[in-house]
């Protein structure tokens, strides 16, 4: 049976914010590298983000960010993995969060924050380099 | 604009020069690219000669300021009679700071309020819904009610203050709100001045904040262009936009031709209602991005006059000259600024500025140089401010009316952009629409594609973003202080919201939301009663849920 | 317990985090899929399931989401499978069917899964077949298989579902021809969605009459129904349908044994030649001649299906 282990990544948009430019064109340019690509669209909750990542059974979680709102956003969707016992699933986000932040953001469980301006190849590298072990 | 024979002569010496001259550069020194080309696919040719336009007739083509084609400029006289509006977008917190906020930028020359609203706001949410939490006066203002309304534009005279209103999906609501203080102020309703954005066809492949599906949506959008005619004469009832499609990004002749494509849709559907197109088509008014390429952005504005001239003229049929203007609104380009070296983005603001002056607009919004990293600060809005009146007052830009007139590179690149646009006009018809196009994912896709093939350009090097692939220093600093908006503000906005809900007649607001649902469903013009709506002090998110109920909520269709 | 066991015991317990490892386990062919399907078969049969198709532009997502909420709201647990095409020159995927149903990912009685293609044009088929019996086991009342109907590979995927629901709207271009013939044949149910356009009542009439040309004898008559997902007209009566459909099935018992012992035997077929086909790959592999003749392909000196007799026929005579 040749079906090789792809790794399914969930690209996710929580809250109202609707820049979504850079979050399809990271979608798009990690479907271009092999990978399955969930993306659920605008204006999504932190229940129905990790709800998607628990179904899709996904290795990565990629959140995208423009409006300012990742310091409420962020902490829900970090604590709704830990219940549902998700802590294996890589974390990494985007968009506009400032370098002010990013230490706190980090201590949640984010692994990475891509910046405005990351090339899509250092988001894959990063991906492909640190993909969890997932039990 | 020439002769044959001169052209002729022109066309060979230009060989002779090819031949000569140049080959004998270039043995020494190869161009930097096999091939120069714009973001619109257009191929830029090394030099431009009157050969390249030669086909043009200047009375014709090209014509003189206030007088059909329009090229070069809505009216006679231009910045010689009347510079732009400075217009800065700005909005954060409660209305209370965002008061504040604009009567620091009147204090400090600008000329005309813009007003940025917040997410739950624009979403037709109060900001006590569940979905708003963490974005209550982040984005924007935080505008739930008439109230709010009130407070934010206490003290500022509306019958001498012209507003902007960034507002799509409720913006019949913000409208009535507008029009309610109006009304307090004793401020006739024939003298209120300003703009609805209210354009909800690029919601759904651009800005995205869609709230109902695209055939409810259009009627409302209709309903506020026909209301306006009828009672709100110098109120600019939509701005069709083309800055969001440019963010979203698309090309320079994408943003052109989608926009315009939307403004016949609009067209269309108003006179659909029985207006005589000489009615409204004064009050319709455009928004356009300006970009970092200098001469593409001139070429695209002056091109976005002639064309929607031609089309009002011919496609339309209007009577009435004034019915052809295109009178736009210029932002300077977000998404090019970087927050890599943020103070270099000063400098793209400023060529995007000059761009927009020189290409004739009527109203400019330039960004901060902190845009890439939060909402902008005092200090930052000040200088952006500044880039305007530096430009207005040292340049000379505004001395002369559309000084690159007869400029060989920049009318044949107006020629090849009107060209194109009329290309996806025709292309669009074909498909049956706009709103069928939305459907079929056409404009998404093309959106997509031009993003994905931008960002390529820039992973391989192809395009240079000064700061982010190139030219990077290794460490950055960031002295700029940010504005941080407090998180007491959802507080006291929550707070506040609260008490204002049980203060009011609930019995009032129950009864005057079941008239809007009977009116929703009999497909009336919704604005009286929306306004009836809002002055019995219904929340925005009141009255919005109620059409939801009524009109069902769009769900986005993805195209990556 | 193994692994295996420990799954299925999730899975039978309605396990959400069960029910997507098992997924995840037999799309990946890991060690335990086939434990774990060994230990999940005796557990399927209670799910209808239906297999929901139609070109794009249908409005399948918009109509789904609609018919899983009547179905919710008649209190049955619903699970869908999602398939996309997997791209043939990178490898991944998008997977956007969720977008349209994402109000549903909170409803813990619904569990929706998206799935890729991949490579194989019967693999996908299988996984997706195995997904759908993981979702049985777990309880799930209804299983709805979505793809969109276009290529071979997806008349396959399809043929998973009891019921094949297939999906149309007015003014898609082609109008008929828009759905291949291949479709045409299996479908049980067609819906016309999006009912309030202009030329609805055409694109039923001429449904209708294709199906009356191309009619084999069978006692199911293939109805054409009309919706508007977009405001859940229809949709109730759709649902009527499908159950109508499967009683149908269930109803005949000579029918639907004959059915199912067709169904039996295909999957046998299907199973023996799936594991007869990559055993003797591996073991035509190990053979040196496998690569000579691989270079003979390349230098044009044999055509494949000579090589393969070759290849084959030695083997043969290996044994006797």
């Amino acid at each position: 049976m040749d079906r090789t282990r792809k790794i399914r990544v969930l690209i996710a948009k929580p809250g109202l914010d609707s820049h979504d430019r850079g979050a399809k064109v990271v979608a798009r340019a990690l479907r271009d590298a092999g990978m399955e690509v969930i993306y659920t669209g605008l204006r999504q909750t932190p229940e129905q983000i990790v709800e998607t990542a628990l179904q899709e059974d996904v290795d990565v979680i990629g959140l995208s960010i423009l409006s300012g709102a990742h310091k409420t956003q962020f902490p829900r969707i970090m604590q709704l993995l830990k219940d549902q016992e998700l802590t294996d699933i890589m974390v990494f986000a985007g968009g506009i969060i400032p370098q002010e932040d990013v230490a706190d953001m980090k201590r949640l469980g984010i692994k990475e924050i891509f910046g405005p301006g990351t090339p899509t190849e250092d988001i894959i590298g990063y991906v492909m380099k640190n993909l969890p072990k997932r039990n | 604009m020439f002769d044959k024979e001169r052209i002729a002569e022109i066309k060979k010496e230009k060989e002779r020069w090819e031949q000569t001259t140049l080959q004998d550069w270039t043995k020494q020194c190869n161009e930097r690219k096999e091939d120069f080309r714009n973001t619109s696919n257009v191929s830029i040719e090394r030099l431009y000669t009157p050969e390249d336009v030669s086909s043009l007739d200047y009375i014709h083509d090209i014509g003189f300021p206030g007088e059909y084609p329009f090229l070069r400029g809505v009216h006679a006289t231009m910045y010689r009679g009347r510079l732009w509006t400075m217009r800065q977008f700005s909005g954060f917190g409660t209305a209370v700071q965002t008061n504040q906020r604009f009567k620091y930028l009147l204090k400090e020359g600008e000329t005309g309020l813009s007003i940025a609203f917040d997410y739950p706001t624009i979403m037709g949410y109060d900001s006590d819904h569940p979905m708003g939490q963490g974005e209550v006066g982040i984005c924007g203002v935080a505008i739930a009610s008439l109230r709010d309304m009130e407070v934010l534009l206490d003290g500022i005279p509306l019958d001498k203050v012209t507003t902007s209103m960034t507002i799509n999906g409720p913006a019949a609501m913000l409208l009535a709100m507008y029009v309610a203080v109006g009304d307090q102020q004793g401020v006739p309703r024939g003298n209120l001045g300003g703009t609805t954005q209210n354009d909800n066809l690029k919601e759904y492949f651009a800005q995205k904040l869609c709230i109902y599906p695209p055939k409810p949506a259009v009627k409302l959008t209709t309903d506020i262009i026909e209301y306006c005619t009828k009672h709100l004469p110098r109120w600019n009832p939509i701005s069709i936009s083309g800055y969001h499609i440019r963010e979203a990004g698309s090309s320079a002749v994408q943003e052109l031709a989608f926009t315009i494509y939307d403004g016949i849709t609009y067209v269309e559907s108003t006179m659909k209602r029985g207006l005589n197109v000489d009615d409204f088509a004064q009050r319709l008014s455009f928004f356009f991005a300006s970009h970092n390429d200098f001469f593409e952005e001139v070429a695209k504005f002056r091109a976005a006059r002639r064309i929607w001239a031609r089309l009002m003229k011919e496609r339309f049929h209007v009577k009435n000259p004034r019915s052809m203007w295109m009178r736009m609104h210029v932002q300077t380009s977000g998404c090019t600024l970087t927050a890599q070296q943020p103070l270099n983005n000063v400098t793209r603001t400023t060529i995007q500025a000059l761009a927009a002056v020189v290409g004739g607009t009527q109203s400019l919004h330039t960004n901060s140089f902190d845009e890439a990293l939060a909402l902008p600060s005092e200090n930052a809005v000040r200088v952006a401010l500044r880039t305007q009146q530096i430009v207005a007052h040292e340049s000379g830009a505004a001395q002369t009316i559309d000084p690159l007139a007869g400029a060989y590179y920049i009318e044949a690149l107006t020629n090849k952009m009107e060209e194109k646009t009329f290309e996806y006009i025709r292309r669009i018809d074909e498909m049956g629409g706009a709103i069928v196009a939305i459907e079929k994912g056409f404009f998404q896709k093309e959106i997509a594609d031009s993003a994905y093939k931008y960002q390529r350009e820039i992973e391989e090097m192809k395009r240079t973003i000064v700061g982010v692939n190139d030219y990077k220093i290794e460490k950055e600093e960031t002295p700029i202080e940010l504005l941080r908006v407090d998180p007491k503000v959802e507080k006291e906005q929550l707070a506040s919201l609260h008490e204002f809900k049980q203060e009011r007649n609930k019995k009032k607001v129950e009864e005057v939301l079941g008239k809007l649902r009977r009116s929703a469903e009999k497909n009336e013009n919704l604005m009286p009663v929306i306004i009836e709506s809002v002055k019995a002090y219904a929340t925005l998110g009141e009255i919005c849920e109620e059409l939801r109920q009524v009109y069902g909520e769009y769900k986005e269709l993805i195209i990556i | 317990m193994t692994k295996a066991e420990e799954i299925a015991k999730g899975i039978f317990a309605g396990n959400r985090r069960s029910i997507a490892r098992a997924i995840t386990i037999i799309e990946n062919d890991e060690p335990e899929a086939h434990e774990l399907i060994a230990r999940v078969y005796p557990h399927i049969g209670k799910a209808h399931i239906i297999g929901l198709t139609g070109a794009g532009g249908a409005g399948k997502s918009t109509l789904i989401e609609k018919l899983v909420k009547e179905y919710r709201r008649r209190k049955m647990k619903v699970g869908i499978v999602a398939v996309d095409p997997t791209s043939p020159f990178s490898g991944g995927a998008f997977l956007g069917d969720r977008i349209r149903m994402q109000e549903l990912s909170t409803d813990s009685e619904v569990f929706i899964r998206s799935m890729a293609s991949r490579s194989h044009l019967g693999g996908i088929a299988r996984a997706t077949k195995d997904a759908v019996r993981i979702l049985d086991a777990a309880g799930k009342d209804i299983v709805i298989v979505e793809t969109v109907g276009a290529g071979q590979s997806e008349v396959e995927i399809i043929k998973v579902a009891q019921t094949i629901v297939v999906v149309h709207a007015p003014g898609l271009g082609d109008e008929i021809q828009a759905i291949k013939a291949g479709i045409m044949e299996i479908a049980d149910i067609f819906v016309v969605n999006k009912a309030d356009r202009e030329n609805a009542d055409k694109a039923v009439i001429d449904i209708q009459s294709n199906l009356q040309m191309n009619s084999k004898e069978s006692l199911w008559k293939p109805p054409v129904l009309k919706t508007t997902a977009l405001t859940g007209e229809g949709i109730p009566e759709l649902v009527e349908k499908i159950e109508e459909h499967r009683c149908f099935l269930e109803g005949d018992p000579e029918c639907r044994k004959i059915s199912m012992r067709a169904r039996a035997e295909a999957e046998l077929v299907e199973a023996i030649r799936e594991k007869v086909t990559s055993s003797l790959i591996e073991e035509l592999k190990k053979t040196g001649r496998f690569d000579e003749l691989i270079h003979e392909i390349m230098e044009r000196k044999i055509d494949p299906a000579s090589a393969a007799q070759r290849l084959l026929g030695k083997r043969v005579e290996n044994e006797t």
